[in-house]
């Protein structure tokens, strides 16, 4: 197994990394503070093609892989989980749905200002009482004519309120359960569709995430996406792709807080000498620095098989698991280094940690992820 | 418009370590990049290349083949072409190699209006070449420009002095070196990163390709050399002398003549 970047995965990093610590980082605690949605970042980050690095210049994107966009979230999410997440749901759930199962007039339609970061995307499929449980759909979709009329709502959606086109599923046939569910191509100013309630979070406070309401939504029939029917696997596989995005986002947060520790242990002296001189914090260090990088790998290996065509699915569970989890750990032990200093919000630590939780928890719980590897592996 | 920007690849760092047994710089673990100066010369001529029709850009640098790399993030940024002038016969040039190696295969280039160079690189920190090349090609020069504007076939520039600025203004083709008050540099950007790579090429020239004798390149050719390099020794401790006027100032000028200073 080769984890060397290429050449043009190292350049992707540099850029991202500088990027990030001058254009995201000096932001990050305000937009946490505020809930501000950091709309400029999203236009900076069009202006460098950002917005669609895994897709085809033709189709709007960098033409680059997924590796390299897995990069871009790694590297965001360092200083920023908003970020990451922002980029992370734009690109995987978004835009990606399109660019596998869309039409050729859907792409040049959607996907193509998707990629180039014209517009921003979303995806809805978590109702108030289908969340783990994705298959218990009570939105309703049913054909009339030359269009389709939704009724129902989405909630916890990311990007929701902020994004151009939305990526929603239905019931089209509700006696046929799962294999009754179809996916859609929502414009935000289609008629029946509204914002609802934008959520107050825990963490990655900078990112909308709302309601979404459909009543009598009018939606034209070629905005089908796929088959009817195929909806909810369209719906998995995306998920598939969008858990390296988000386990991507949980190691760049578990970095950037390592990268706070070690700044912070050899600056910060007790008992006359740094912190890093303590054995007992060494060995916490060293079993934090060991997870991010068994992480990375594990991340890096799931990108790396889907741009190889290879299945990937077990991979990006076994990657978003450790890598939240991973996430979580690290941030919770990087707040107990910090001490009182890693509670207050002048620094960025506290701010990880809160953060960091969501990854267990979006895209398919930890508890998910573990039905997913059982399931794959055992059949 | 043709336009050359002459690049350097240097160490990412403000402090070179200085390896203090052999005197040579310790380049292990310091990643490299595009010299900061240069980088703005980049940037205005891209910025000119968002104005105008019809500007092509050529990088141009001399180097190792791992200058490659700066070739490439330039390509990415957005300039046309990329040379990289590369051969062991170059190894240890100064300036005056450098400048004369540089203006073979800018002569090879052939057409250009501007050549762009940084001020200076932070590595060396001569600010030599540019205006070598400039007296080499036997073109007009303007350094240290900080505003620039296209009249015509014209350019006028600001040039920074110490305690403020003068307006030059020359016929095309110059030769303009940049600092960094000139602009912001743009990012690479993503879709840039991998046409470069995949799409555009780096064209390497060597001695032969460029028809440089070898009386004029490399070491045996650079009529400087350096005897020495060193890290300077930290100054002693400075001394704050307290107590009135009168006294204080006798006892200063006492110091002062015991060190012979005065």
């Amino acid at each position: 197994m080769n984890f060397n970047l290429t050449k043009e995965q190292e350049m992707v990093k540099t850029l991202m990394r500088e990027f990030a610590e001058k254009e995201v980082k000096p932001i990050a605690a305000d937009i946490d503070e505020e809930e501000r949605f950091p709309r400029e970042t999203v236009e900076k980050m069009a202006r460098y093609a950002m917005m669609g690095i895994p897709f085809p210049k033709e189709l709007g994107g960098a033409g680059g892989d997924t590796l390299s966009y897995i990069i871009a979230v790694e590297e965001l999410s360092r200083v920023c989980g908003t970020t990451g997440v922002i980029l992370s749901a734009h690109t995987s759930l978004g835009a990606h749905p399109i660019y596998q199962y869309g039409t050729e007039e859907q792409k040049e339609k959607y996907l193509k200002p998707l990629a180039e970061g014209k517009y921003l995307g979303a995806f809805g499929l978590t109702e108030p009482n289908a969340g783990t449980d994705a298959a218990c759909q009570q939105t309703i979709a049913v054909l009339e004519g030359n269009h389709y009329v939704i009724d129902g709502s989405k909630v916890f959606i990311t990007n929701g309120g902020e994004s151009d086109i939305y990526i929603i599923f239905a019931m089209t046939d509700k006696a046929k359960g799962t294999r009754g569910i179809s996916a859609f191509i929502v414009e935000k100013d289609f008629p029946g569709f509204s914002i609802g309630k934008i959520e107050n979070k825990m963490g990655i406070r900078g990112s909308s995430t709302s309601e979404l309401i459909f009543e009598n939504c009018i939606v034209p029939k070629e905005n089908l996406l796929g088959q009817e029917g195929k909806g909810f696997g369209i719906a998995m596989q995306t998920l598939d792709g969008g858990r390296i995005g988000i386990a991507a986002q949980a190691l760049g947060i578990a970095q950037g807080a390592l990268d706070e520790c070690t700044k912070y242990m050899k600056e910060r002296k007790q008992f006359g000498k740094p912190l890093a001189a303590f054995q007992g914090l060494q060995w916490m260090y060293a079993d934090m620095a060991t997870k991010v990088q068994a992480a990375r790998f594990l991340v890096y290996n799931a990108a790396m098989k889907k741009d190889q065509k290879l299945p990937f699915a077990t991979e990006a569970a076994m990657a978003k698991l450790f890598a939240s989890e991973t996430a979580m750990e690290v941030t919770t032990n990087a707040v107990q280094i910090h001490g009182g200093y890693g509670y207050i919000r002048e620094y960025p630590i506290e701010r990880m940690m809160r953060d960091a939780k969501i990854t267990e928890i979006y895209e398919g719980t930890s508890q998910v992820q573990k039905m997913v590897i059982a399931a794959n592996l055992l059949k | 418009m043709k336009i050359v920007v002459c690049i350097k690849q240097v160490p990412d760092t403000n402090e070179v370590r200085i390896d203090p047994k052999t005197g040579t710089l310790i380049r292990e673990g310091v990643p490299s990049i595009i010299n900061h100066d240069d980088k703005n010369a980049l940037e205005e001529a891209l910025q000119l290349k968002d104005k105008y029709e019809d500007v092509h850009i050529t990088v141009l640098t001399m180097g190792p083949p791992q200058a490659d790399v700066a070739l490439r993030e330039s390509l990415a940024m957005g300039a046309d072409r990329a040379i990289l002038v590369s051969d062991r016969a170059f190894a240890g040039s100064d300036t005056w190699a450098t400048a004369k190696t540089l203006t073979a295969a800018v002569k090879k280039i052939g057409d250009y209006d501007i050549i762009f160079c940084g001020r200076q690189a932070i590595d060396g920190d001569t600010a030599q070449v540019g205006p070598q090349l400039a007296e080499d090609l036997g073109l007009p020069q303007i350094t240290y420009v900080t505003h620039l504007e296209i009249e015509g076939n014209k350019v006028k520039a600001h040039r920074a002095l110490e305690d403020g600025y003068e307006v030059l203004t020359t016929e095309m083709p110059c030769l303009l070196t940049t600092i960094k008050e000139l602009n912001e540099p743009r990012y690479s950007s993503v879709r840039g990163i991998f046409e470069a790579y995949k799409e555009k090429t780096v064209e390497m020239w060597n001695a032969k390709d460029i028809a440089i004798s070898l009386e004029e390149t490399g070491l045996n050719s650079s009529p400087t050399n350096v005897r020495q390099t060193f890290t300077p020794s930290p100054k002693g401790q400075g001394m704050i002398l307290e107590g009135n006027g009168r006294d204080t100032v006798s006892e200063l000028l006492f110091k002062l003549s015991e060190k012979h200073l005065i």
